[in-house]
């Protein structure tokens, strides 16, 4: 069988959810992390398959994945600063005890 | 080469600041009152070399581009941050991290300019990052305080979250159009289902930031932890920012989508209105207040951009009207959080018998975001509202007017609980000190003069070709 488009983005859509389900779900915010990262890897995914398949002439999916890889570990090293910040305030990085801003 | 010193100016005189700040952290010798007026002044300098030859042109093939709207767009950025740092004066004098504090906001600004001039959705991307990212940090900027850090875990998390969606819905118009070019695009839009599912997740990524209202949740939170100015920062410069890109993205790409961005557009606004409006009524914080007010306030910015004919320069001018407006309420907020640290709206009571000069910026801030006559805010609003009929959808507009009233309301109600209600506790006078004083006046000046000098409004629409 070959690998068409098809089945490339299959997968990627179905990381990309996996990555919105885990977002929702988790309460360990290190956990939520991750599943952002999960959504931005199946952008990765994504930019790629419709680079090779139906755009195979030119670079500018696969210039977008290597900076897409770049920003998203930016976003990371801030988020977990502010993660390690916020447990030193809430002794917790439970996303349930960070709950003192409410309606 | 001359060229991309002419077109790029204000791009690299904020990269000059950064890297002056940076060298000045590293050695280490500047007391931070001198530091803040050299930033200041080298802002200030950025602000007006920007007016200087005022050029279009691309830059790095399809990346950069600029033309004289682009810079007024980038001149009221730049405006409104070195209002905020004018009237955030005492605070930035106070707290020990100054160096990271202006890094961080000039970054942000850097990226808004970036995002701003992107013709180009890997420029716009990276941009947009540059522009979130610091931000989340200036949110965790009151570092012993809880809420801060709260604020900034949600800024965080909804920032990374939306560019996910952004990201798929970006992905998906490449797959279809094979160029990110914003030049090439519109050409190759044909209006496919699958470009409108490419088109929502886009929109999706956009009302992220805009905060419009099925995106809206972290926003109260946010602007309610962070500091003062970082919530001031986040509500004026960054919205603003997102708002001008968000219409030039609407009309000059999308628009072989006209019929399916109009619909999202209507939606949305009619959504942000309503909500924004309803929660504002019940707020006890002022922040939080000026959070849901602001959130009604882009419901406005919605039904602007609804208009093809004039939609662009009615945006940019309610932009700069709601940069005076809201900066000036914030400035108010600010002086009184530094000097004695209270944010409800109920120790605004009778502020007027102590404070008489904070009380009627606050009050004329408050009237131009009601859109009372005499002030910018209704003109901005009228401007909006005409724009917003030019497609002949009055139901949009009928709803819109009647959320001006609802939302005189509750703007009303705290000019009369400053004016006339008794305080047992009341604020004691507070000396807003030469830098705050300055922001004030010019918000003043802004609020009261740019709805009646009809000149200022028709410059804008003079840019825009």
């Amino acid at each position: 069988m070959d690998v068409g488009l098809k089945h490339m983005l299959f997968v990627s859509l179905a990381l990309f959810f996996t990555g919105v389900y885990g977002f929702l779900t988790r309460r360990n915010l290190i956990t939520m992390l991750m599943a952002a990262e999960l959504m931005l890897n199946s952008v990765n995914l994504n930019f790629i398959a419709f680079n090779k398949y139906v755009w195979p002439g030119q670079l500018d999916g696969v210039f977008f994945t290597l900076f897409i890889i770049a920003i998203a570990a930016a976003e990371a090293a801030v988020a977990i600063a502010i993660i390690i910040n916020l447990y030193r305030s809430f002794s917790s990085i439970d996303v349930e005890d960070a709950d003192t801003l409410k309606y | 080469m001359n060229e991309f010193f002419v077109l790029m100016k204000t791009e690299l005189m904020i990269t000059a600041i950064i890297i002056f700040l940076l060298f000045a952290k590293i050695g280490g010798r500047m007391s931070n009152a001198s530091l803040s007026g050299v930033t200041n002044l080298l802002l200030l300098a950025t602000l007006l070399a920007g007016f200087l030859w005022p050029a279009r042109g691309w830059l790095f093939g399809d990346m950069y581009y600029t033309d004289p709207l682009i810079v007024l767009e980038k001149a009221i950025l730049i405006f409104g941050v070195l209002l905020i740092f004018l009237f955030a004066h005492r605070w930035l004098r106070a707290h020990q991290h100054l160096h990271e504090f202006y890094l961080l906001t000039l970054s942000a600004l850097l990226g808004m300019c970036f995002m701003i001039s992107s013709g180009n959705l890997l420029m716009f991307y990276l941009a947009l990052e540059l522009s979130t990212i610091p931000v989340a940090a200036l949110c965790n900027f009151d570092l012993e305080r809880k809420t801060s850090a709260e604020a900034a875990l949600k800024m965080i998390m909804a920032s990374a979250f939306s560019s996910g969606l952004l990201l798929l819905g970006i992905s998906f118009v490449y797959g279809i159009t094979g160029t990110i070019s914003l030049q090439v695009m519109p050409a190759a839009l044909g209006g496919s289902p699958l470009e409108t599912a490419a088109f929502v997740l886009l929109f999706s990524g956009f009302a992220f930031k805009l905060s419009v209202v099925p995106f809206h949740l972290w926003t109260a939170d946010v602007y309610e932890g962070s500091p003062v100015p970082v919530t001031s920062f986040l509500s004026v410069i960054s919205k603003g920012s997102v708002a001008f890109v968000f219409i030039t993205v609407l009309h000059k790409v999308f628009i072989p989508l006209y019929d399916a961005w109009y619909l999202a557009l209507f939606v949305a606004s009619v959504a942000t209105m309503v909500i924004g409006n309803l929660f504002a009524l019940r707020q006890q914080n002022i922040k939080r207040f000026l959070a849901f007010s602001s959130i009604a306030q882009v419901g406005f910015i919605l039904l602007g951009m609804g208009g093809l004919e004039s939609g662009i320069p009615v945006v940019v001018y309610f932009v700069l009207v709601y940069l005076f407006s809201n900066l000036g309420a914030f400035a108010v907020v600010s002086v009184i959080s530094s000097a004695s640290g209270r944010e409800d709206i109920s120790d605004y009571n009778g502020l007027y018998k102590t404070n008489p000069w904070l009380t009627w910026v606050m009050a004329l801030s408050l009237f131009s975001l009601a859109g009372i006559p005499p002030t910018a805010g209704f003109f901005g609003k009228i401007f909006l509202l005409a724009s917003g009929s030019e497609s002949g959808n009055f139901t949009w507009v009928a709803i819109a007017a009647l959320n001006m009233v609802v939302s005189l309301y509750y703007y009303l109600r705290i000019v009369r609980a400053m004016f006339m209600e008794k305080n047992d506790r009341p604020l004691e006078k507070i000396h807003a000190g030469l830098h705050a004083n300055t922001a004030l006046a010019v918000c003043l000046a802004g609020i009261l003069l740019t709805g009646v000098i009809g000149s200022v409004y028709k410059i804008i629409d003079s840019l825009v070709y």
